[in-house]
């Protein structure tokens, strides 16, 4: 119980003073799961939108594999982007492992099927909403896709939410391929880490109620700009 | 004027769902001007009929055919459905949106629409969310939505059923003002006075097949079956 008073003052006295060294990991958090969270709906998003207007040969198959790829280890991930990115590895020649870009590249496929799957799963309800009218306007596959992207917008930040989430408190992948070095590649997760490890569990606690304070920041300035919960509308 | 698109030819065509027929066999050409009314029983196929020839459903037999290419032909037919469907969306875009398909600025799409919800007569905050929509205006919406693109051949799957007396006035003057304007429409209701007022000919539907068919003048002076003697007179069938 003490901690955990001791870790409320010392996060709100960091953030008070703005502490210059949890300003830099909090800003790199911020990057790099921006970042992953933008990629990832990028690709996510559209794949989910993909999967449930087409029909093709082992589609449940892909549904089945994207609904199991949600709860990929992220050790895992971090090991084996560890071992693309690393000096003997397929992609050692650019020199990007411990750098935030390889935990970007590892977020990124932590993230993607929790976006695709929860993207589908809303975007399926819609395309059963909107399909006779859909088919009915002769729109073209490229038009349906566009259109239930569009209409499903909130439900599809949702699901970018849900992988911001998921990525702004991983630990496991971003610590293997990222490395936790200070001024380079620490994050307020792998500082948490760091600090529970060396025994600092006022810091840890700090930097881990500034983090969940980020990430409730975050939803709720997005929930804010899009309007969603406002009255009458989706 | 009759659309190019017409006639639209039906040979034996057959809709089976997970393996029970709920239309047909049915043999029917659509051609001409005016409003045909599909009449019929709960169950009878009216909405299949109408979704067969709109090009929703895949024929489990026989053959359909329209005029012209294949772009041509959907571009050319609007459906309504019996429950609207209503988009995400704002009145005013929701109506925009077939304009807004074929390529035109949202800013564009948006004028027309505008004038089609004053043809339709949707007095309505445009910019307010559609679900706002009483059903009414609803289905006014889907009427302006279908006619922005001055469709030639427009279905209409009961767009009245539920709705009070002054907005089914309103929809059947912009049916009557579509028709003049040379909209070929087929329509289903169970409203006996309704097809009496828009009918020019009407189709009976019963058990999934066409049993009649004629003038409206012709049909309600001597149904010559009885189950459309029977739905006319309002009588209950076991």
């Amino acid at each position: 119980m003490n901690d955990i008073f001791e870790g409320l003052t010392q996060a709100a006295r960091l953030v008070v003073t703005l502490d210059a060294d949890l300003a830099e990991i909090t800003l790199r958090s911020l990057q790099v799961t921006v970042t992953a969270t933008l990629i990832a709906s990028a690709i996510g998003l559209p794949l989910g939108a993909w999967i449930a207007v087409n029909r093709f040969r082992l589609r449940r198959i892909v549904i089945v594999v994207l609904n199991a790829l949600m709860g990929l280890p992220p050790v895992v991930v971090g090991l084996v982007v560890y071992v693309i990115l690393s000096r003997s590895g397929p992609l050692g020649v650019l020199g990007l492992l411990f750098t935030p870009t390889a935990m970007i590249i590892a977020q990124v496929i932590i993230i993607t099927p929790i976006i695709a799957s929860i993207s589908h799963q809303a975007i399926r309800e819609l395309w059963a909403d909107y399909h006779d009218l859909l088919i009915s306007l002769h729109a073209t596959r490229r038009q349906r896709i566009a259109t239930l992207l569009w209409d499903g917008r909130r439900a599809l930040m949702t699901a970018s939410l849900a992988g911001f989430g998921r990525a702004i408190g991983e630990v496991g992948a971003i610590m293997i391929v990222g490395g936790n070095i200070d001024h380079a590649t620490r994050v307020l997760t792998t500082a948490i880490a760091l600090e529970t490890g060396k025994g600092d569990f006022g810091l840890a606690l700090a930097l881990g109620f500034v983090l969940i304070a980020l990430a409730i920041a975050v939803n709720l300035a997005l929930h804010v700009l899009s309007g969603t919960e406002r009255g009458s509308r989706w | 004027m009759v659309s190019p698109i017409l006639p639209l030819t039906l040979e034996n065509v057959e809709l089976r769902r997970q393996g029970k027929r709920v239309l047909g066999p049915v043999s029917y050409t659509l051609d001409g001007e005016g409003i045909t009314i599909v009449m019929g029983p709960n169950g009878a196929g009216k909405t299949s009929f109408l979704r067969c020839m709109h090009g929703l459903e895949r024929l489990s037999r026989g053959r359909m055919q329209w005029q012209g290419d294949e772009d041509r032909i959907r571009a050319r037919q609007a459906f309504v459905f019996q429950t609207p469907i209503l988009m995400r969306r704002s009145v005013l875009d929701c109506i925009a949106y077939p304009l807004i398909l074929d390529g035109l600025s949202r800013r564009e799409a948006r004028k027309a629409a505008e004038r089609e919800a004053e043809i339709v007569g949707l007095k309505v905050t445009l910019n307010a969310p559609a679900n706002v929509l009483s059903g009414g205006e609803r289905q006014k919406l889907a009427l302006a939505r279908a006619l922005i693109r001055a469709p030639e051949v427009l279905f209409l799957d009961e767009p009245c059923a539920n709705l009070d007396l002054h907005s089914t006035a309103e929809i059947e003057r912009v049916l009557a003002g579509a028709r003049d304007r040379g909209t070929r429409i087929v329509m289903s209701t169970h409203n006996v006075g309704q097809a009496r007022r828009l009918a020019d000919d009407i189709l009976f539907l019963s058990d999934g097949r066409l049993i009649e068919t004629g003038s409206r003048d012709v049909f309600f002076a001597g149904p010559g079956t009885p189950e459309a003697r029977a739905h006319i007179n309002g009588d209950l069938l076991p």
